[in-house]
């Protein structure tokens, strides 16, 4: 078990934006969780990186409970993520991103990463931007680089944060081989994904949140082919 | 202790010979590296053969090019746009006129002293503003300035609110002073100015090297993407407050150093004058803002513009305020990025190179298959 969710609850005035929710992952797992809009799944992914404290329920990684842990703390633990809506570091090339991540949050010198960091951008096609200023990146660009930097701290377990929207179907078969690829060397991955087919490729289980709550979880397709999610996704009645 | 070994193998470890390199030197900045230091040494010999009325002048330039290089640190670097760096000037103003006035110690060591004065202020300065955000930092720090001035104001052994004059004595009395007499055959009031304007220099060299240096190391990383995004580098292991205390202590460390120099070269102190809002943080964001925000060289660019409209237009009285306001609210509109950042774009020039190159081999970059 490398993340364990205990009743985790978060609401924002009278919203619940996650509320009650159970999860448990193994190491080298890979998890897509889907639901509509404003769903939770953001939310469930900063109170995972520390971004949110959780009103009530715990989070343990690798058998620590983290539940109060600075993000900080988090992502030298091992815990590496995407945003949703990038956050590069704009004044920053685009390698420099990478070192920021692979210096702090791996404690590692400079000349110890530039090999990891190079490569993560060979593999991410981000290596003719290395020295580009981030800030002048398009929104492909951007959500490559959330997915190099997220990589370039070497986590144990990577929360991708919709990486595939706006991409062409060859840059997501692109992108599947890269994530199938980052899970088979180790990497244990939470992928928030609303474009299904992607994530399908590559997880193994599938988790559907709904107004904060857990609606189902399982393979992902008898998952998809349930009534709870027709449902939601469809508005059939079950 | 992180148990490294529980982690797949990362990217590119474990591999013997480097595939990738790192740059930082451009051409231009060969050059500037190698025109630093015979200006330097220039500077250094200027008080031989110039007259005081320059050294004077230069020295108002080196001070004011200090305090908008570390005030760009701060607001271009780490976004923390702080309007109340007057706290620090005038703090360590005040202090070096405590030290040498009421505890008799050397005005030269007194600056040092005034530099730490002003750093212990920043600690407890910092546990208010960073606990606000954007707009409100600004007014923040700028009341902690207020709060500075009004309480300077009630010290009586300094003169209190109408301030008070450094005895003759004690400026006749800095360390250095009799070398300077004798080297140039100067006079007492000359042989201060040209201490003063060593001292001015030392300073502004300091805090180039210092803010190069900074830039340059992985504390440098931190602060840009912290001034860029404080999520993101706290969700990238960046430890946000420690590198935002840090850069906000030591700027204000040699801010008050500044300040100290640039009262103990006045000989006159005053709450109003050493707390100046206009003398020690609008014209230093001017400085900046019309130099280049965010850049090394932007500062320099900005108080050789800020020195010539002040040597011609100050005859004008309020005009003058009226015009640098303009010019700055005009820049902001069309150059947002300042004259050397309208250069750089232009020419793509470096001479500060504070940016890391990755030196890509040849075959990696051409590789198209490179998610196999």
């Amino acid at each position: 078990m490398i993340l364990k969710l205990d009743n985790l609850t978060r609401s924002f005035g009278s919203l619940k934006a996650v509320d009650g929710v159970h999860l448990e992952i193994a190491r080298g797992e890979a998890l897509g969780i889907i639901g509509p809009n404003g769903a939770g799944k953001s939310t469930l992914f900063n109170l995972v990186t520390g971004l949110l404290r959780p009103d009530t329920g715990s989070i343990w990684f690798d058998g620590r409970d983290i539940t109060h842990a600075s993000p900080r703390a988090r992502c030298i633990a091992g815990i590496g993520r995407s945003f949703q809506i990038p956050l590069p570091f704009e004044n920053l090339t685009v390698f420099e991103n990478l070192l920021v991540a692979a210096i702090h949050g791996r404690g590692r010198r400079e000349a110890q990463v530039i090999d990891a960091c190079g490569e993560i951008l060979e593999r991410t096609g981000l290596i003719a931007f290395a020295n580009r200023r981030a800030g002048a990146l398009n929104l492909l660009g951007r959500k490559r680089l959330e997915l190099a930097r997220a990589l370039a701290s070497a986590p144990r377990l990577l929360l991708l944060d919709e990486i595939a929207g706006g991409l062409t179907e060859a840059e997501c078969g692109e992108l599947v081989r890269l994530v199938q690829d980052i899970n088979k060397s180790g990497m244990t991955i939470i992928w928030v994904e609303h474009i299904v087919h992607v994530l399908v490729a590559v997880v193994s289980r599938l988790m559907v949140l709904n107004f904060g709550r857990k609606i189902i979880e399982g393979e992902p397709r008898p998952v998809m082919a349930s009534a709870e999610v027709r449902e939601i996704y469809m508005g059939i009645a079950a | 202790m992180r148990p490294e070994a529980n982690k797949p193998a990362a990217l590119g470890e474990g591999r013997h010979s480097p595939r990738f390199a790192v740059a930082t030197a451009t051409r231009a900045s060969i050059i500037a590296a190698l025109a630093v230091i015979p200006a330097v040494l220039i500077l250094i010999a200027l008080p031989a053969f110039a007259d005081r009325a320059l050294l004077q002048e230069l020295f108002y330039v080196f001070t004011m090019l200090t305090l908008a290089q570390l005030w760009n640190l701060l607001a271009g670097s780490a976004g923390l746009i702080s309007v109340g760096q007057q706290a620090f000037v005038g703090m360590g103003a005040y202090a070096l006129f405590a030290f040498t006035i009421i505890a008799g110690l050397d005005p030269v060591l007194s600056i040092v002293l005034a530099g730490i004065v002003a750093g212990a202020l920043a600690v407890p300065a910092a546990l208010i503003v960073f606990r606000l955000r954007g707009a409100y930092f600004a007014i923040g720090t700028w009341v902690v300035a207020e709060v500075c001035r009004l309480v300077l104001a009630q010290v009586k052994h300094l003169g209190g609110g109408t301030g008070t004059s450094l005895p003759p004595d004690i400026a006749g009395s800095m360390i250095g002073l009799d070398f300077v007499r004798h080297l140039f055959r100067v006079r007492g009031p000359a042989a201060r100015d040209i201490l003063s304007y060593w001292l001015a220099l030392v300073l502004v060299v300091g805090t180039f090297i210092l803010v190069y240096r900074l830039l340059r190391s992985r504390h440098g990383l931190a602060l840009s993407a912290v001034g860029d995004s404080e999520p993101a580098a706290e969700s990238t292991g960046v430890d946000v407050f420690r590198t935002k205390f840090l850069i906000y202590v030591v700027t204000a460390i040699v801010t008050g150093m500044v300040g100290a120099l640039l009262f103990l070269q006045k000989a006159r102190i005053s709450p109003d004058a050493a707390f100046s809002l206009i003398d020690w943080t609008a014209y230093v964001i001017f400085i900046v803002v019309i130099g280049g925000i965010g850049t090394m060289e932007g500062p320099i660019i900005g108080v050789v513009i800020f020195y010539l409209l002040q040597y011609y237009l100050a005859a004008l009285g309020s005009w003058y305020l009226i015009l640098l306001g303009a010019l700055a609210i005009l820049l902001m509109l069309f150059a947002p990025s300042g004259v050397w950042g309208v250069i750089s774009h232009y020419f793509d020039i470096s001479l500060f190179p504070v940016r890391r190159r990755l030196v890509v081999p040849e075959r990696a970059g051409l590789r198209k298959e490179s998610l196999r």
